[in-house]
């Protein structure tokens, strides 16, 4: 390896960048942007479920018990009706997502110590959000239920105490917001992204205009060309990575729990795994639109649907569940979760490192194969 | 000592023969010419040569290093240059400088000499900080060549240097090649110009991929065609090419410019004979008639025309 040949190529390669102002404000503001979109659009929370009323009862029980509803934050009631024949309306029109049935004895059955009963119908067209809402509605009645006892048995004169308290405590994301959880992946999906389309298309493009046959002339060896043309492209990339967290931390309250050093050597190792991607890509590739559609689809696709960044993998079939080992951001989001969320260290995910390192060894050795293949024949 | 010794260089692709069994050697500081049509090996040999494709049998020795065992070697004592502006243009001329000198690894004082060195053969002195992208083509060439032997090689590859570059920009161009030779410098070019063959000292034709011709310009013209030639300037043209071209007396007929070369047949060279032909046939006049040294591009259009049979 020889300093100054590789500094030299470093050295034009960020010329170039700095050159190109706005691909490099495009490299810049772009994941801000994609953390705004994601951070504020893609929320997985349900809130304000929009709910109507069909009370038949119409008395101090069942209006206490909306308004125990109500109260909880979760349900937002906009409409009351008088027949059952709206409900189906309401639910064809999606003006609510959940409706709430009481029947006309609720009152009487509860003093005459007979089983109340109340209907809840849910809209099930998105299956995650109806199951959130049940488990709301679930929650929210029990603990109505709780209340009720309480006061019935008070009444009897006996001191009434719940057999089995529980109290959940949620480690990591206590809120359970979703934009915690997101973060750690969008970083991942952004700087894979940026590092491996803009690696290929530098590579590529010296090919397209004739440029890098004026370096494989000279004695510069394809390690040092390969260290040179990525360097810049990872610096960048890691002050993208600062930006994300910054950002994350203003406008999402993420804290990084974890070490930054730790943080800052698995970025540069996933980096690597990365640049390296953009590299095979650049080989198999001869023209920069090419370039730039492969490493797109082999960067931007995994990194979205296999990598557990939203959905998580261990409700994949078995078969998917495989297919998601192709991707280096699969793992480096586990161990961005790891550092960023819990705040744990390298005994907890020193496999996932293994696996990047892997991922770039693979890469940089089919690319170098490829290369050797085609100097030979072409 | 020879700067490159070429022994028996062969290269396929495929079924596809691209350069067939070429030997041939080249004098220290001598300007050698590489010769073929489009798509004859010749691009495929100066790879070859500068270590960056390798042959499928036979070897050659660049500097004393052998192209196949030692490419590493052959890299660093060569400077190549090609017929692609290879320059970055969204680069600074200075840029552009420091980028080669830095891959060709030099550093501290000498780094200084030769980038003024480039400067001043291109003469760019004082414009360091233009865009190269913004630089006419003649003056791209001259520091394209600048930059490929700034690290002082003994040996410079020139891959048509000058193809899509003016008349004058060229001569100056040739100017500057003859310099290299003249400090002991080896020059292999390659050119599409019969003109700036005749600058080389040595030259060889290649066509399919085989070596057809070599030797120096004289040598080349007297060797390879014996015969006769004519330069007749006459009106139509085309009638006239024609009926040459069915007479007895010629071997080849060419158009050159205004006038046409007629390549004799041994048995008729009297320019006489050929004269009272032309005389006889109704509505062509014939302006002169001379018998003229050959030309390179007749030699060669000779040559190839004769390998194509």
């Amino acid at each position: 390896m020889n300093f100054v040949r590789t500094k030299a190529i470093a050295k034009k390669e960020f010329k170039h960048l700095f050159r190109d102002i706005r691909m490099l404000l495009i490299l810049l503001f772009f994941p801000v942007f994609l953390l705004g979109i994601f951070g504020y659009a893609v929320n997985f929370d349900v809130k304000n479920i929009k709910t109507t009323v069909y009370d038949s009862d119409r008395t101090e029980l069942s209006r206490n018990f909306i308004n125990a509803l109500n109260s909880s934050g979760y349900f937002d009631i906009t409409k009351f009706i008088d027949s059952d024949t709206e409900i189906r309306k309401i639910l064809d029109k999606k003006d609510a997502q959940l409706v709430i049935v009481i029947p006309k004895n609720l009152s009487r059955d509860f003093h005459s110590n007979k089983e109340a009963k109340i209907q809840y119908l849910i809209d099930g067209v998105d299956g995650n959000t109806a199951s959130l809402i049940q488990n709301y509605v679930t929650a929210a009645t029990s603990s109505y239920n709780n209340k009720l006892t309480l006061i019935k048995v008070s009444k009897t004169g006996s001191k009434f105490y719940t057999p089995i308290d529980y109290q959940p405590i949620f480690w990591f994301n206590p809120e359970l917001k979703s934009t915690k959880f997101l973060i750690p992946g969008l970083i991942v999906m952004i700087l894979i992204v940026t590092s491996a389309v803009s690696v290929s298309l530098s590579l590529v493009r010296e090919k397209e205009r004739g440029t890098i046959e004026q370096v494989d002339v000279s004695p510069v060896k394809s390690g040092e060309l390969i260290i040179g043309k990525t360097t810049p492209y990872i610096v960048l990339a890691l002050f993208n990575a600062i930006v994300i967290l910054v950002v994350g931390y203003i406008l999402f309250d993420v804290e990084v729990k974890g070490s930054y050093l730790l943080l800052f050597i698995t970025t540069s190792i996933f980096l690597f795994a990365s640049t390296s991607l953009g590299i095979l890509v650049s080989v198999i590739s001869d023209s920069q639109q090419v370039a730039f559609n492969i490493s797109t689809m082999a960067s931007l696709l995994p990194s979205v649907i296999l990598s557990g960044f939203i959905f998580p993998i261990d409700s994949m079939p078995w078969a998917v569940q495989i297919f998601t080992n192709l991707t280096p951001a699969k793992f480096f989001i586990e161990i961005l979760r790891a550092i960023v969320l819990k705040g744990v260290g390298l005994q907890a995910f020193y496999l996932q490192v293994i696996y990047l390192i892997i991922f770039a060894t693979v890469f940089l050795g089919l690319a170098n194969l490829i290369n050797s293949r085609k100097g030979k024949t072409s | 000592m020879n700067s490159i010794e070429v022994k028996a260089l062969t290269k396929k692709f495929g079924s596809f023969v691209s350069v067939d069994n070429i030997s041939f050697s080249v004098k220290k500081g001598e300007i050698f010419g590489f010769l073929g049509a489009n798509g004859a090996g010749k691009s495929t040999t100066i790879k070859m040569l500068c270590g960056m494709l390798e042959p499928t049998s036979g070897d050659a020795l660049v500097g004393g290093y052998s192209i196949k065992k030692e490419s590493d070697n052959v890299k660093k004592n060569i400077g190549y240059m090609s017929q692609r502006f290879s320059l970055y243009n969204d680069l600074s001329i200075i840029e552009n400088i420091k980028f080669f000198a830095g891959v060709y690894g030099l550093e501290g004082e000498l780094l200084k000499e030769r980038i003024n060195w480039v400067l001043k053969i291109a003469n760019l002195e004082g414009k360091e900080n233009i865009l190269t992208a913004s630089l006419p083509g003649g003056i791209k060439q001259r520091l394209a060549l600048g930059t490929a032997v700034i690290h002082q090689p003994k040996i410079v590859f020139l891959d048509e240097p000058t193809s899509g570059v003016d008349p004058i920009s060229r001569r100056s161009f040739w100017d500057l090649i003859n310099d290299l030779s003249a400090q002991d410098i080896t020059v292999f070019v390659t050119t599409h110009y019969l003109e700036e063959a005749e600058f080389c000292h040595n030259i060889i034709l290649i066509n399919a991929g085989k070596l057809i011709a070599e030797g120096n310009p004289k040598e080349l013209k007297t060797k390879y065609l014996k015969k006769t030639i004519l330069e007749i300037e006459a009106t139509p043209v085309n009638n006239v090419i024609e009926i040459l071209k069915k007479s007895q007396y010629t071997e080849d007929v060419s158009i050159f410019g205004n006038n046409i070369h007629a390549v004799m047949n041994c048995n008729y060279s009297e320019k006489e004979q050929v004269y009272s032909m032309l005389q006889h046939v109704q509505d062509i006049s014939v302006e002169r008639i001379d018998e003229i040294v050959p030309t390179l591009e007749d030699v060669f259009i000779h040559l190839l025309e004769k390998d194509g049979k």
